[in-house]
């Protein structure tokens, strides 16, 4: 692989992504580990219910009393808005086209930055009420959980930055497209992530 | 970056070795730190047993009883039986499939020195205000009751270690998946390969939760939440859960690889193909499959209802079925073969009876009712000594001797590792055996005395004699290790005379790029099927000799995992309140982590290439080394 090697829109390969066997490697591990990450996640969703709405005797905090929809609806918005525009990003990738590609991740980093702030203000919202980590059973789990998923929106935000800033000058190669593919699933999976949490979280903890 | 050989001196060969992605280096790193950590269990276990030599015996405080069989339990299964598995894992699979490295070497090397650092973290309690003392299952209920820093080395320990071994089984998948030779179909795949891909799924599958665990347990103990605390709505069962979905398939994670060195060593010196191919294949993936269906039989006394506990016994009785299928497979490999009596085949040998003892007492504890009565007895501690010792271990001794020419290019001494096996296999015997009756008989596991009029002084004491034996066994080992190597009687390719598989058709040690030219497989036993058909070479080739690329060396491993070791620290001192500087230590410590991440990130890392020249030199040369 020449990494010094210029390509044309014509003469880039269809999947550039899986194109050389660093890409195949890197494309089976990181679905394999995105395995794990489920598995993770699965066993922090368990825990949660098993934790929901437990705390002290006396405690005054439940699912149905703390969460508000509005606000974690236009979150789920932005973040689903956000994948979509990772993939125009993607399909741009594939066709070579590397200054919409990065227009679009841009776009994505703004969303998903947008969403990181508003659920920093979510947190800040229910430590003022009184909810803290150290408050109950119930808080931990909660904010272990979802915090859980906002740590890998941070990370899968730096590593697009990262990826932005490190190759803004020389463009796509068949070194870097796999990268720029791999943060983009990353950033699928946290998507389908929140859909979960969305669901068990706020939508099951709304209704009681 | 050339290939030409030079005499490296000491301070040149360290720094190769913190440096080097080769996965045969690794598995040397693997098998001395991991053999490091045996000896340090091993003399745990020793001080177990001088404890419970005699009734009433003061040789260990209480208190100290409990940390030593924690570490014991703990360095035996994470620090000692899994990384040396992961070195012959590391030294052969990627041989046995035709390949030049595994797929991601840069990731092969921070496996192994997470694990390291975790390792050295979890044992520097020892050192630094007492060890862990909950038992190597750390039940919360007792964990958080802990005093000191003891529980806290061991959930950051093996937090850090762990991510290791998952890296290191993800690697592993995806070598065997993408990096097969020409002709290596899914079906002609050694076994000890096939087990290496379903123990490495399992890894995959099985360490998350007991991560998640870990981090609840850090939480807990250090940030003030509450999984666990019970009065703030918590609740323990939660750890055993995850604790026992981790912990169950671990115990396939260690035994499968355990089966593969044994099924090799069963069709070598038995000098046939294995009865029964692709039944073991089946039943190796289905072990795996069910491995994860079982976790709650540790948990029949909890108390989680009939149906709970009888579809979970159901699920354990039959794991038996594969299990058993394996059996019949061995002993029908060895029926009619040409057998000749080596140090790994008599190991094998020893393992069937053994592994089959261990294996009826655990379908007799998959009995639920019957299990009140076994659970948390000196019956449960002879079941699981006999499958990891009599699995487990043996298949490790069985296979530093079947593997040793082909990692280090030298013959351990057959003679001494026939008195190293029958010391070690008498005295496994001798120890274990007998507790099925102290169980019976009603003495309870982890009590660190017993009085003079409860009966049970002598057998203890043969127990404890039996031990003896054992330790003998390990140092006769060590003495021919030590001797082996000042020999140095260098051995060629087939050292055995009879190896069937791809890792026996290239030198031992295999130069650094393994294969000059990939080789094409055209059946299982690729490399018996060449001798068979007189090809001397020992291989056809699938293409022309040609460059070869290679990985760069990296120091970036060795300084993330330093990163992850530094933070633990922080986060060990954090809340004692009275320790101000262990928040920087904290953040100093994850800035180096992802700090040489970023490193990682953009620094472009192309690999090189050793040129056709230089590969025809070496063939001349002999040049094994590399550079």
């Amino acid at each position: 692989m020449d990494i010094n090697q210029r390509y044309t829109p014509q003469s880039w390969p269809e999947h550039p992504e899986t194109a050389t066997m660093e890409g195949k490697n890197k494309f089976i591990g990181f679905w394999l580990l995105l395995a794990a990450e489920t598995v993770t996640f699965a066993s922090l969703f368990a825990t949660y219910l098993a934790l929901k709405d437990k705390g002290p005797s006396g405690m005054e905090f439940s699912a149905a009393g703390l969460f508000e929809l509005p606000l974690v609806f236009a979150m789920t918005m932005i973040l689903l808005t956000s994948s979509l525009t990772s993939v125009y990003a993607m399909y741009h990738m594939k066709n070579h086209n590397f200054k919409a590609m990065q227009a679009w991740l841009g776009i994505t980093v703004l969303l998903g930055a947008t969403f990181l702030g508003l659920e920093i203000y979510e947190f800040n919202h229910y430590v003022h009420l009184g909810f803290g980590y150290t408050n109950s059973a119930f808080s931990s789990a909660f904010y272990t959980l979802v915090g859980t998923h906002g740590a890998h929106v941070l990370f899968g935000l730096s590593w697009f930055i990262a990826l932005m800033l490190r190759n803004a000058k020389r463009g796509l190669n068949m070194y870097n497209a796999p990268k720029f593919y791999l943060a983009s699933l990353y950033w699928h999976f946290i998507d389908v992530v929140w859909v979960f949490i969305f669901t068990v979280v706020y939508l099951m903890g709304v209704i009681g | 970056m050339s290939s030409i050989a030079q005499k490296k001196g000491f301070g040149a060969t360290i720094w190769d070795f913190m440096t080097t992605v080769d996965h045969k280096k690794i598995a040397i790193l693997y098998l001395i730190s991991g053999g490091f950590f045996f000896l340090v269990g091993g003399i745990e276990a020793m001080m177990i047993r001088i404890q419970l030599a005699k009734a009433g015996n003061d040789f260990l405080s209480a208190g100290l009883y409990n940390e030593i069989i924690t570490m014991h339990g703990t360095t035996m299964i994470f620090l000692a039986s899994m990384p040396i598995l992961l070195a012959f894992m590391n030294a052969i699979m990627p041989l046995q499939i035709g390949a030049r490295d595994v797929a991601f070497p840069f990731l092969n090397s921070l496996g192994f020195w997470l694990f390291f650092f975790g390792g050295i973290f979890l044992n520097l309690s020892w050192f630094m205000g007492g060890a862990p003392d909950a038992g190597w299952t750390n039940y919360a209920s007792l964990a958080l009751a802990s005093e000191g820093h003891g529980i806290d080395f061991y959930t950051l320990g093996l937090t850090i270690s762990g991510f290791g071994t998952l890296i290191a089984g993800i690697n592993f998948l995806v070598t065997i998946i993408n990096m097969r030779a020409p002709g290596m179909t899914y079906m002609r795949m050694p076994l000890f390969t096939w087990t290496t891909f379903v123990a490495s799924a399992l890894i995959l599958l099985a360490f998350p939760p007991l991560t998640v665990g870990l981090f609840f347990m850090v939480f807990d103990r250090l940030f003030g939440a509450s999984f666990f605390a019970v009065e703030m709505g918590g609740n323990t069962i939660i750890w055993e859960h995850l604790f026992w979905i981790f912990g169950h398939p671990e115990v396939y994670i260690l035994i499968l690889p355990a089966f593969g060195i044994f099924s090799e060593i069963f069709a070598i010196f038995s000098r046939k193909r294995l009865f029964g191919y692709t039944a073991l294949v089946f039943a190796t993936i289905l072990i795996g499959f069910y491995g994860f269906m079982v976790w709650a039989h540790h948990m029949f006394t909890v108390g989680l209802g009939p149906t709970a506990n009888a579809v979970f016994a159901l699920a354990t009785m039959i794991i038996a079925v594969p299990t058993g299928i394996k059996i019949f497979n061995w002993l029908l490999t060895i029926w009619g073969g040409s057998i000749s009596f080596t140090t790994p085949m008599i190991y094998a040998v020893a393992f069937i009876p053994s592994f089959v003892a261990g294996g009826v007492t655990g379908v007799m504890q998959a009995i639920a009712p019957l299990d009140y009565q076994l659970h948390d007895s000196y019956f449960i501690v002879a079941h699981f000594h006999y499958v990891i010792v009599g699995g487990v271990v043996l298949a490790i001794l069985a296979g530093t001797h079947l593997y040793w020419p082909k990692m280090f290019g030298t013959m351990l001494s057959e003679k001494l590792g026939k008195w190293t096996f029958w010391f070690f296999f008498i005295g496994f015997h001798l120890t274990f055996f007998i507790q099925h009756f102290l169980g019976l008989m009603g003495m309870p596991r982890r009590v660190y005395t017993f009085g003079a009029d409860q009966g049970w002084d002598l057998f203890n004491a043969i127990s404890s004699a039996g031990a003896i034996f054992m330790a003998i066994g390990v140092i006769i080992l060590l003495v021919n290790v030590v001797m082996t190597t000042i020999k140095n009687e260098r051995v060629g390719n087939d050292p055995w005379g009879d190896g069937r598989t791809l890792e026996w058709a290239i030198p031992s040690p295999p130069p650094f790029y393994n294969f000059a030219q990939t080789p094409l497989v055209r059946g299982l036993d690729s490399f018996w099927i060449e001798k068979m058909e007189g090809n001397k070479k020992g291989m056809i080739f699938a293409e022309p000799l040609g460059d070869i690329h290679m990985p760069n060396n990296s120091f970036i491993p060795f300084v993330m995992s330093l990163g992850m070791f530094v933070a633990s620290f922080g986060a060990l001192y954090f809340l004692d309140g009275d320790k101000p500087w262990a928040l920087a230590v904290l953040v100093i410590g994850l800035l180096i982590t992802f700090g040489s991440m970023l490193v990682r990130s953009l620094k472009d890392d192309l690999g090189f290439h050793i040129t056709k020249a230089e590969l025809l030199k070496d063939a001349k040369g002999g040049n094994t080394d590399g550079h």
